[in-house]
């Protein structure tokens, strides 16, 4: 019984929970540090696959007329490529850091729902498993990762291309929507006493804010997939533009509510990651916490008026246009907030320029072009010079790679000792950070140059008059330049887990509540549910850190927003911000593995496998019965899950 | 279904629920997943009322003259009404179960669960009915867009509704057996959460498709 091992007694707690070991212990797990790493190792392995689709692609543009790979290879690398990356890498590996680092940032023992939780995961590796198991059949998705209707109904996109589209991302959708909720109900509910919503770590409130958006976001895109796959499988008329008079646009509008909000769910989390390495490595406490935060609650709302500026190209209307524009425009007010507070942060700080903090500072440079050229494609004339063109592939490259990607590797270098408790390799991490910045500069700037110039994007090639093919040349070379980079730190990763140095608790000296207990952490995370009495935690009693900041000091106690040394604000809301949590502890209790999860995953997999194989021809004929199969087998570990004793 | 956290049974803290709001985290997922299930509902009536008056061929769902030819409407609104009816009483009933769960009532517990799922199932019965009839009247998921979008919203919310009916009975027979305590009241309020949403979202989607033409 676990509430015999009490707090007083250290070793008997130790004991009774020791780490688990074997692979039965990882299929079973519900901890949240283990299902944070399953979550991390899968999504890198995607981004691997993603990568060398890239690559592919790259090969395939570095000639005129050339013929590596077929077009219809081509739309399949180009879908496959967006889809992966940014369902099987760039969210998942956030997910793995909302895993691993939400419940010790808030001082908990583990998720509110610890095996919702690792059921999220297995339909995340099942979901991207389904949607890659197209390429076997020479069937991978090939209309973009947009997908539009009318163009991809049954009648003008024939076989099971987009069929493993439809499915796959329900799949995936669920386990997004699952892991949220879990975050969600995390962050609100289970942190430590005198941790108010206010002394959150900016990284766990940007989490919530990510997680806000896709459990309202991911719901739209559901209903529009469900609303094509009934078109596809069951002939009805959603997107039948031409038999049953469909709005060609219903797709675009449903997909790109999704859509947009989905760009900011890649982002802020990384904005969070990177307002945590910034005041570790400047030795001061984040410029300006309480602006960052509303800032990115008012990037979200934002978020959701913005969608249709992705549609300036279809004739919306010059009123349409004109509010799009400026809802656009309107959200570089607070993106121009945060990066301001990020140099803020830096100015005045004894800077260390640690792999961690070189890619934080190279993710505001770069997230600042990438920024740039989205504010040029807001103006709605502007855009319909750029829309479908390079430059677009430009800006989002920008933001995804130079704002996501290289924001996520320092959430790496900066969390890895946390993880794994040894350091990575700071020399081949500045290879890697090095390697990294010069190859994306060299493979996506030009794209701005050959998109003004008129190439389209997502063409198979092009003729070698046409004045493309020296820059594409660049991009080519850019890209190994990224592929030889990321091997270094595929290799670092790999190396520092066994031979690393021993981190200890603290290695950078940061601020929050995970550095205050070992690396790795144990399988209870905190012996003793911390009682949180400031915003920075481990650095209360430092005054040279704690204090002496010359803008925007919070004064922990009072709450109290000073500028210039004039109270400007006043911060603190007791009916709002009230933790209930108690502060003695009642023992710690941690929830048994259980398989049910991964059952349960099965069943929900299983009825996608039968419904797109059920009336194909050839070896995978008629597998209709697996639909069955997942009905009954996801009701029947509905109950035991229910039942599950210890839960 | 799931937590590790609160009122998990254990005989040091009973009442207590040690959470950071006071509110018991099960609760807390169901509001969130409630808030969800709003995008999912919401998506589908956007696309119904964007598509509402668009077919270009019959069946339509209300009487209509083109072009000098009269066509019948298909929906059968005194139907629908009775078994949108018996579909808000069952809200009733599943207010009164919880309060016989709450004073641990065993047998008026299990009666009023049960209640609640007869409601629902009688819903359903008309639902059932209502499409076969639809069915052999030509309004099929191919007719045209009124078809599609007609079954898609309506099918989705008959499907939660039978979640909402076996979840009830489950609940019924384990209060028949006694495993219903009032400790466990928390798990008959979330069901409850869940059959009251399920009826807001048809009193939503009622007015929209039956009586607004």
């Amino acid at each position: 019984m676990a509430s015999t091992a009490t707090v007083a007694a250290p070793r008997p707690v130790a004991a009774h929970h020791a780490e688990p070991t074997g692979l039965w212990s990882w299929i079973t797990t519900v901890d949240h540090k283990r299902i944070g790493i399953m979550y991390g190792v899968t999504a890198f392995l995607w981004f691997l696959v993603a990568g060398i689709e890239a690559l592919m692609i790259r090969v395939q543009l570095f000639v005129p007329n050339n013929h590596f790979v077929s077009a219809e290879t081509y739309n399949s690398l180009f879908t496959m490529h967006a889809l992966t990356m940014i369902f099987g890498a760039l969210m998942p590996l956030t997910a793995a850091f909302f895993n691993f680092v939400v419940p010790l940032q808030v001082g908990a023992r583990d998720v509110a729902f610890p095996r919702l939780n690792a059921l999220s995961y297995w339909l995340f590796l099942f979901g991207g498993l389904f949607l890659n198991v197209g390429w076997l059949f020479k069937a991978a998705p090939d209309s973009g990762w947009f997908a539009y209707a009318p163009i991809t109904i049954k009648a003008w996109s024939p076989g099971l291309h987009m069929d493993f589209y439809v499915l796959g991302l329900q799949v995936l959708g669920l386990s997004s929507i699952i892991a949220s909720l879990n975050f969600i109900i995390t962050i609100v509910n289970l942190r430590a006493p005198g941790m108010r919503l206010m002394r959150l770590p900016i990284f766990t409130w940007m989490t919530l804010i990510t997680s806000v958006l896709i459990v309202t976001a991911m719901a739209v895109f559901t209903i529009a997939v469900t609303e094509l796959m009934f078109d596809r499988m069951f002939g009805t008329n959603f997107f039948n533009t031409v038999d049953a008079g469909a709005d060609p646009l219903l797709w675009q509008h449903l997909f790109w509510m999704f859509g947009h909000p989905e760009v900011y769910i890649l982002i802020i989390p990384i904005m969070g990651m990177v307002s945590e390495v910034l005041p570790t490595f400047s030795r001061k406490p984040l410029f300006g916490y309480n602006v960052m935060v509303f800032s990115g609650v008012l990037i979200g709302w934002l978020g959701w008026g913005v969608w249709s500026h992705h549609m300036f190209a279809t004739g919306m209307g010059p009123i349409a246009d004109s509010f799009f524009s400026l809802s656009t425009m309107l959200i570089a007010i607070p993106t121009g907030i945060k990066i301001f507070n990020w140099l803020g942060t830096i100015y005045g700080g004894s800077v260390r320029f640690t792999t961690a903090m070189l890619f934080s500072v190279g993710f505001i440079a770069m997230f600042t072009i990438g920024g740039i050229s989205g504010v040029m494609h807001s103006s709605a004339p502007t855009d319909l010079q750029q829309t479908d063109t390079y430059f677009v592939v430009a800006h989002i490259h920008y933001v995804f790679f130079g704002g996501t990607v290289l924001g996520l590797w320092s959430g790496i270098y900066y969390w890895y000792p946390k993880i794994f408790g040894r350091l990575m390799d700071e020399r081949l991490g500045k290879i890697h950070f090095w390697g990294t910045m010069v190859g994306m500069n060299l493979t996506f700037f030009p794209m701005h140059f050959v998109g003004m110039f008129g190439m389209p994007r997502r063409t198979w090639t092009y003729g070698p008059e046409q004045g493309f093919t020296i820059w594409n040349q660049v991009e080519t070379v850019g890209s190994f330049i990224i592929a030889l980079s990321t091997l270094v730190f595929a290799i670092n990763l790999f190396t520092a887990w066994k031979r690393g140095r021993i981190a200890g608790p603290n290695p950078w000296g940061a601020a929050t509540l995970e550095w205050s207990i070992p690396s790795p952490p144990p399988v209870y995370n905190f012996r003793e549910i911390p009682q949180v009495h400031s915003r920075m935690p481990l650095w209360e009693d430092d005054a040279s850190k704690a204090g002496g900041i010359p803008h925007g000091k919070v004064d922990e106690e009072t709450e109290q927003v000073t500028l210039g040394g004039a109270a400007i604000a006043e911060m603190r809301d007791p009916a709002h911000d009230e933790n209930k949590m108690s502060a003695h502890d009642l023992g710690i209790h941690l929830p048994p593995p259980s398989f049910w999860p991964l059952v349960l995953a099965l069943g929900i997999t299983s009825i996608f496998v039968g419904l797109i194989f059920r009336q194909v021809g050839g070896a995978m004929h008629n597998l209709w019965y697996l639909m069955f199969a997942g009905v009954a087998t996801t009701i029947l570990a509905i109950y035991a899950w229910a039942f599950e004793p210890g839960h | 279904m799931d937590s590790s956290h609160a009122l998990d049974g254990h005989a040091a803290h009973p009442a207590h629920i040690d959470t950071s709001t006071g509110l018991d985290s099960r609760k807390m997922a169901f509001w969130t997943f409630i808030g969800s299930e709003c995008l999912l509902f919401g998506s589908l009536i956007a696309t119904y009322m964007a598509y509402k008056g668009r077919s270009i061929k019959p069946p339509y769902p209300h009487d209509v003259t083109i072009n000098g030819v009269h066509y019948e409407g298909k929906l059968n609104i005194p139907l629908t009404s009775v078994s949108t009816f018996i579909l808000l009483m069952s809200s009733v009933c599943m207010v009164i179960a919880l309060y016989y769960v709450q004073r641990g009532m065993r047998n008026k517990s299990t009666l009023w669960l049960l209640m609640t799922a007869l409601g629902g199932s009688i819903f359903l019965g008309c639902q059932v009915f209502e499409f076969t009839h639809f069915y052999h009247e030509g309004v099929t998921l191919q007719s045209n867009l009124f078809g599609s979008t007609f079954y898609l919203l309506t099918g989705f919310h008959g499907a939660h509704v039978t979640v909402g009916v076996i979840y009830l009975i489950t609940l019924a027979m384990m209060s028949h057996r006694g495993r219903l305590g009032p400790e466990r009241a928390l798990n008959v309020e979330i069901a409850g959460l869940y059959w009251h949403f399920v009826d807001v979202i048809w009193i939503v989607i009622f007015p929209l498709i039956y009586l607004i033409r």
